[in-house]
């Protein structure tokens, strides 16, 4: 009973602010226009490629390359979700009516992450369908082996890095802080790490690297990566329940600031 | 009804709050006065089970707030009226906090009327008015129709009218038997609208008294009356006929007796019997915020020191006065000061009054009644022994202020 009293508070209070429609519509815009020039691109240049590439072209995967971008939206969401109560001192009239910070903190995760799962799932199918229209001949079909699963799982990543910067964003509270560790971690860091050959092993492991292995089809010809799609998945679930009980626990307690 | 026992609270090193206990009754309003820093919104905080106590507990109606059953319909709070969200609007910031609590979303229109907001409150609250935002911060308090009322400072940046409304609306709430505690800065505010008090300064209780009690504690009559400084020993005639007559006597810094007890007909008629001359007798009448300045003056933590302008300003041409400053105005035990004078009382060596003068609100030294007190109009001596080396001309000579910088310790800011 309670719970679903602070579901329907945090429900209003999401729809009730102009971010969340901006972060919202920016992630779903960046993503599928993104995947689609993408495409368009790549239709074009199939015909230039090695066969080694030809070998390796995953038409699924590539209709998701917008995500690398999309998802700092969704980051900038699930930041914003929760730190908003800390910016605005609003925690304090919210924990005064809610005592039980656990019922708190999990009634309005659950609240955004739900609002985050429709969204990215009703965007990972349209960039799929959008991203295959623009390959033409080279396209992949929604009933091809593995195909369903990549664009179901594209929108489960979406969600689960919103989820993540909640978690993180209920660690560090402060949405300037949150934003400047996130945004440079996902774009730059993960990047850098799985990018030099030394760090590779490591960052296979980092949340968006292993978690995106879930939209891939066609695994790569010299690929190494100790996991499968669902088992890299899974790493990124680990991930986001790490960073989610650190807010948590800290939440529960520290004092209400 | 609210139970603070032993309660404390430490960030770090710094002890915000120590061992405060006091009770805070339901049909009364309760106000909880201390200066600012003294630990007053983190015992709302505590209250609340915001903050977690470093030791002791408060509990309401006997519980800790944090196992309150239902604890938003039984306890509302306003503690910071600008923690909203700017983007959201007053009746979606209302409506959220309603649904926390299981609370009827046409609860949110019937406090929206009472506080008058009803017609701003699709309006985005970015754009709110300190005032309008102290009324949705009562609003919000208002909405589970509470027993035990927490205000934090409601009547900050509201105008007249609206202060007028806020203590109503406080005495009203009591009025219906219900627990309210406000807190304020504003003695003079507390006096109007709390029925009880409970002042701290630097986390300490210094009163828990009935306002009743604290007025006729603290700001009883008094009668000030000067015999010509020309004949100290009409003073200690008129001294001893007034103790006689059953006055008390108190002597005041300038040389003047405080006398109280005795009305002022009857002193003068002392007097004359006494065959002394007076030349003052006026009532007096020490106000709260003067006595309440006074209960925590050693408590003040933000204290003004004097603005030196070090380097700001020309020197002045030699032999040239520094402009003085006027001495002990707004200072509790200071009042009119005597008219200038030829051949007042000499200057006395002004560093044997400081030490264990304690120091006025303001930043000025209050010389303990009956020590030989510097005669603000009196010449000043040509240094004050305690300012730092400078040119002398340059260096404005104000023994008063000059114990200020050393109370003004690191220790006190926090």
């Amino acid at each position: 009973m309670a719970a679903a009293q602070v579901v329907r508070s945090e429900w209003t209070k999401i729809r009730s602010v102009a971010s969340t429609m901006w972060t919202l519509s920016l992630a779903v815009v960046v993503t599928i226009a993104l995947g689609m020039l993408i495409s368009a691109l790549s239709r074009n240049e199939f015909d230039g490629m090695s066969t080694r590439d030809r070998l390796s072209f995953d038409p699924t995967f590539i209709s998701f390359a917008g995500m690398g971008l999309g998802q700092l939206a969704m980051i900038v969401f699930g930041v914003l979700v929760v730190s908003n109560e800390y910016s605005t001192g609003m925690i304090r009239a919210s924990l005064a009516a809610v005592p039980r910070r656990g019922t708190f903190l999990l009634s309005k995760l659950a609240v955004a992450t739900a609002l985050a799962l429709a969204v990215s799932m009703a965007t990972s199918f349209a960039a799929f369908f959008l991203g295959q229209a623009m390959l033409g001949e080279h396209k992949a079909s929604i009933g091809d082996d593995g195909v369903l699963r990549a664009v179901l799982g594209g929108g489960l990543y979406m969600t689960l890095i919103a989820l993540f910067s909640m978690g993180v964003a209920a660690m560090l509270r402060s949405p300037m802080l949150s934003l400047g560790i996130l945004m440079p971690f996902f774009f730059l860091i993960s990047n850098i790490l799985g990018n030099v050959d030394a760090t590779k092993k490591v960052g296979q492991f980092l949340p968006d690297q292993a978690g995106s292995k879930i939209m891939q089809v066609v695994t790569p010809l010299d690929d190494d990566t100790p996991y499968g799609p669902w088992g890299g998945l899974g790493i990124m679930v680990l991930w986001v329940i790490a960073a989610v009980v650190g807010g948590y626990v800290l939440l529960k307690r520290r004092d209400a600031q | 009804m609210i139970e603070a026992v032993g309660l404390t609270k430490r960030y770090g090193d710094k002890t915000a709050v120590y061992n405060l206990s006091f009770q805070v009754r339901p049909g009364a309003v309760t106000g909880f006065l201390g200066p600012n820093g003294s630990g007053k919104s983190t015992t709302m905080r505590m209250i609340l089970g915001l903050d977690n106590p470093s030791a002791g507990q408060v509990t309401i109606g006997g519980y800790p707030y944090r196992k309150l059953p239902n604890a938003p319909r039984q306890v509302g709070a306003l503690l910071d009226a600008k923690a909203v969200h700017g983007g959201r609007s007053a009746r979606s910031h209302l409506l959220s906090l309603a649904q926390l609590s299981g609370i009827p979303a046409r609860r949110v229109d019937e406090v929206l009327g009472v506080v008058g907001l009803h017609e701003v409150a699709g309006r985005r609250s970015k754009g709110f008015s300190l005032g309008m935002g102290q009324r949705l911060g009562i609003a919000a308090a208002l909405l589970g129709d509470p027993q035990v009322l927490l205000f934090d400072e409601p009547v900050n940046g509201l105008d007249p009218e609206g202060i007028l409304w806020v203590r109503n609306l406080m005495k009203a709430l009591a009025a219906e038997g219900r627990t309210v505690f406000v807190s304020s800065h504003l003695m003079s505010e507390m006096a109007l609208t709390a029925d009880h008090l409970i002042v701290i300064g630097r986390g300490q209780l210094l009163a828990d008294m009935s306002v009743t009690d604290f007025i006729s504690a603290n700001s009883a009559d008094f009668a000030r009356v000067r015999t010509p400084d020309t004949e100290p020993q009409q003073r200690e005639k008129l001294s001893a006929a007034i103790t006689e007559a059953g006055g008390h006597v108190l002597p005041e810094q300038d040389g003047g007796l405080r006398v109280t007890g005795l009305p002022l007909p009857r002193i003068s008629d002392i007097a004359h019997d006494a065959d002394v001359r007076l030349w003052e007798l006026s009532p007096h009448q020490a106000s709260l915020e003067e006595a309440y300045m006074r209960m925590t003056q050693g408590a003040v933590d933000y204290r003004s020191t004097t603005d030196q302008k070090a380097g700001l300003q020309q020197p002045l041409p030699p032999g040239a006065q520094p402009p003085m400053p006027v001495p002990g105005q707004g200072q509790p035990g200071w009042y009119a000061p005597p008219p200038p004078q030829q051949g007042g009382q000499p200057f006395p060596a002004p560093q044997a009054v400081p030490v264990q003068a304690p120091a006025g609100p303001y930043g000025g030294a209050v010389p303990a009644p009956g020590a030989p007190a510097p005669n603000p109009y009196a010449q000043p001596a040509p240094q004050a022994p305690q300012a730092p080396p400078a040119p002398a001309p340059a260096a404005p000579p104000v023994p008063p202020t000059a114990p200020a910088a050393d109370l003004t310790k690191p220790e006190d800011a926090r």
